[in-house]
């Protein structure tokens, strides 16, 4: 028998070659069953909540603009921004001493985020509050000598400068870690080629080393600033009125524990999902080189 | 001619490893001088110790008259602080191996980013020049890419537009073509050679015979940390005298 010879051998097993281009693609039963069936638990659960008179849906309703919460809130929000600024700063000084080749700056900063992160941040804001009973008058002055000015600890150390310097200091420690790890992701060539330019380190590192590793110092940024959000709940131990203070000091009048919990918890979570889309757009600025193809290659380039 | 490149005694170690053992090597203005030899011979650490990227422990290096990572007060010679050796480094262009680009900065940012930030030279003027710049290596339709969308070539090209921008006195080229595929080292390669032509000092280290075969005004061969021989291409490359360089030279025959 002569049959037109073929051009390609077919691959093992021998079928005939099909266009994909022409393929079925089946019916996806199982996940549309699985979807069905998780909505429908989503759904009931849902129900069941929403019909729970242990729930308070109305007194939720009836506090969640109260004055008193938004107030707390407000506080819980300040706290969140001055201490992550601070602490990122800080965390930046230190990241960066961290890495010099000055042994001193080094030991300091490593002597820092040992004793910052390895100490639970409750006790450290305690502490701060405290200060007055370890040290009755903060000074300026020589060491062993002669002190130029002094102030009594109690007017220097209120709930809120407790607050901020407990929440920033600790967040310091944690933003240090982070930030050095993303100094670190940068190709070392990059440091070099800027100082074969005769950029100086400083600006080397703002223009060339921190923009890149921005990358990966955003994601667990994210996460912390998130972290910071609910760490400053803690305050509520030392007299501060954020929001979780707030709605605890109406419900020790109103007995209303849970329902003045889950006032909270939706704030909580309404700030932090308005955080998480802010960090994805802050994401993809970063990531902005690295798509590929925004520029249209001429037809005809060699 | 006064040198614009002077190299006296260089030697440079890594704890126990000499890798540099007395280098002496002068470079005037408009020279175009290869470095040949084989790997470890030391060539790129000398390249890089000119720049004072890396120190040497014995010798000296002067370039454009002032001695690289010290200065002088009163009578002695004093280590320059970090900073300091930047400030010497403005006159020198180089590049590198990788390329080194700034992948956050599309290739006009690259290019205008010393120029503006560290020269001070007013933006508009900067654009035009690197706007100069990147039709001479021929990538005039580039400006506005990132790094990442260009190929091997493009972007060692685009180094080089950035290492000119600041209208070096000396050009120093860490094995420019080592990191490439094969089709895309001739591109580089042709940059090389038009600027060579244009009279800009070089001193290139390189792998590429055929490149100091035609550009270069002297050819220098290293091995084990010394000059081994040096002289005109024509001599060094067709008619070796010392056998290191001939059996060096016999591998690209």
């Amino acid at each position: 028998m002569s049959e037109a010879p073929r051009q390609t051998p077919s691959p093992s097993g021998g079928g005939e070659f099909r266009d994909v281009a022409s393929a079925h693609v089946p019916f996806p039963v199982t996940k549309l069953v699985l979807w069905a069936l998780v909505l429908l638990i989503a759904a009931d659960f849902a129900w069941i909540c929403a019909n729970n008179p242990n729930f308070g849906w109305p007194v939720i309703g009836e506090y969640f603009f109260n004055p008193e919460v938004i107030r707390g809130l407000g506080t819980s929000l300040g706290l969140t921004v001055v201490g992550m600024v601070l602490g990122t700063i800080i965390g930046l000084i230190v990241a960066v001493m961290k890495m010099s080749d000055n042994r001193l700056a080094q030991v300091l900063a490593g002597l820092y985020v040992w004793f910052f992160r390895g100490t639970p941040l409750l006790v450290q804001l305690i502490f701060w509050y405290n200060m007055s009973t370890l040290f009755p008058t903060l000074s300026i002055g020589l060491p062993f000598g002669p002190s130029f000015g002094g102030w009594d600890t109690n007017s220097v150390i209120t709930p809120l400068t407790a607050a901020v310097l407990g929440l920033a200091l600790n967040e310091a420690a944690y933003m240090a870690e982070i930030i050095r790890g993303g100094l670190l992701s940068v190709d070392r060539g990059q440091a070099e080629t800027a100082s074969a330019f005769g950029m100086t380190r400083g600006r080397a590192l703002r223009r060339i080393v921190i923009p890149q590793a921005m990358r990966s110092i955003v994601p667990p940024t994210g996460n912390q600033l998130i972290s910071m959000v609910k760490a400053t709940s803690l305050v509520s131990v030392i007299a501060m009125s954020d929001l979780l203070y707030a709605v605890q000091s109406i419900y020790n009048r109103t007995f209303e524990i849970v329902p003045m919990l889950l006032v909270a918890v939706i704030w909580y979570l309404i700030i932090t999902s308005i955080l998480n889309v802010g960090q994805g757009w802050i994401e993809r600025y970063y990531g902005r080189s690295d798509r590929r193809n925004r520029v249209v290659q001429p037809a005809g380039e060699v | 001619m006064e040198a614009i490149v002077q190299a006296r005694n260089v030697h440079k170690a890594y704890d126990d490893l000499q890798v540099l053992k007395g280098i002496d090597l002068d470079v005037t203005p408009g020279e175009v001088v290869v470095i040949l030899g084989p790997s470890g011979s030391g060539k790129s650490t000398f390249l890089r110790c000119i720049n004072h990227l890396e120190e040497i422990q014995k010798g000296a290096i002067l370039v454009d008259g002032q001695q690289m990572g010290y200065e002088i007060r009163g009578d002695r010679l004093v280590k320059l602080s970090a900073n300091g050796v930047a400030r010497q480094r403005r006159g020198i262009g180089m590049v590198f191996q990788s390329f080194n680009l700034y992948p956050h900065m599309t290739v006009l940012q690259n290019i205008i980013e010393a120029p503006v930030g560290i020269h001070k030279e007013p933006k508009a003027q900067a654009v035009a020049y690197a706007r100069e710049l990147l039709k001479r290596v021929g990538l005039a339709d580039k400006e506005n890419s990132y790094p990442r969308q260009l190929s091997g070539g493009q972007q060692q090209r685009v180094a080089i537009a950035r290492a000119l921008a600041v209208r070096p006195k000396v050009m120093l080229f860490d094995e420019p073509t080592s990191a490439l595929d094969p089709e895309l080292v001739g591109e580089v390669l042709a940059t090389m050679k038009d600027l060579a032509r244009q009279g800009l000092t070089m001193i290139v280290v390189t792998h590429e015979i055929g490149f100091a075969r035609e550009a270069a005004d002297r050819v220098v061969f290293m091995d084990g940390g010394v000059i081994v021989e040096q002289g005109k291409p024509e001599d060094v490359l067709v008619n070796p005298q010392h056998p290191r360089t001939q059996s060096f030279l016999a591998r690209f025959i």
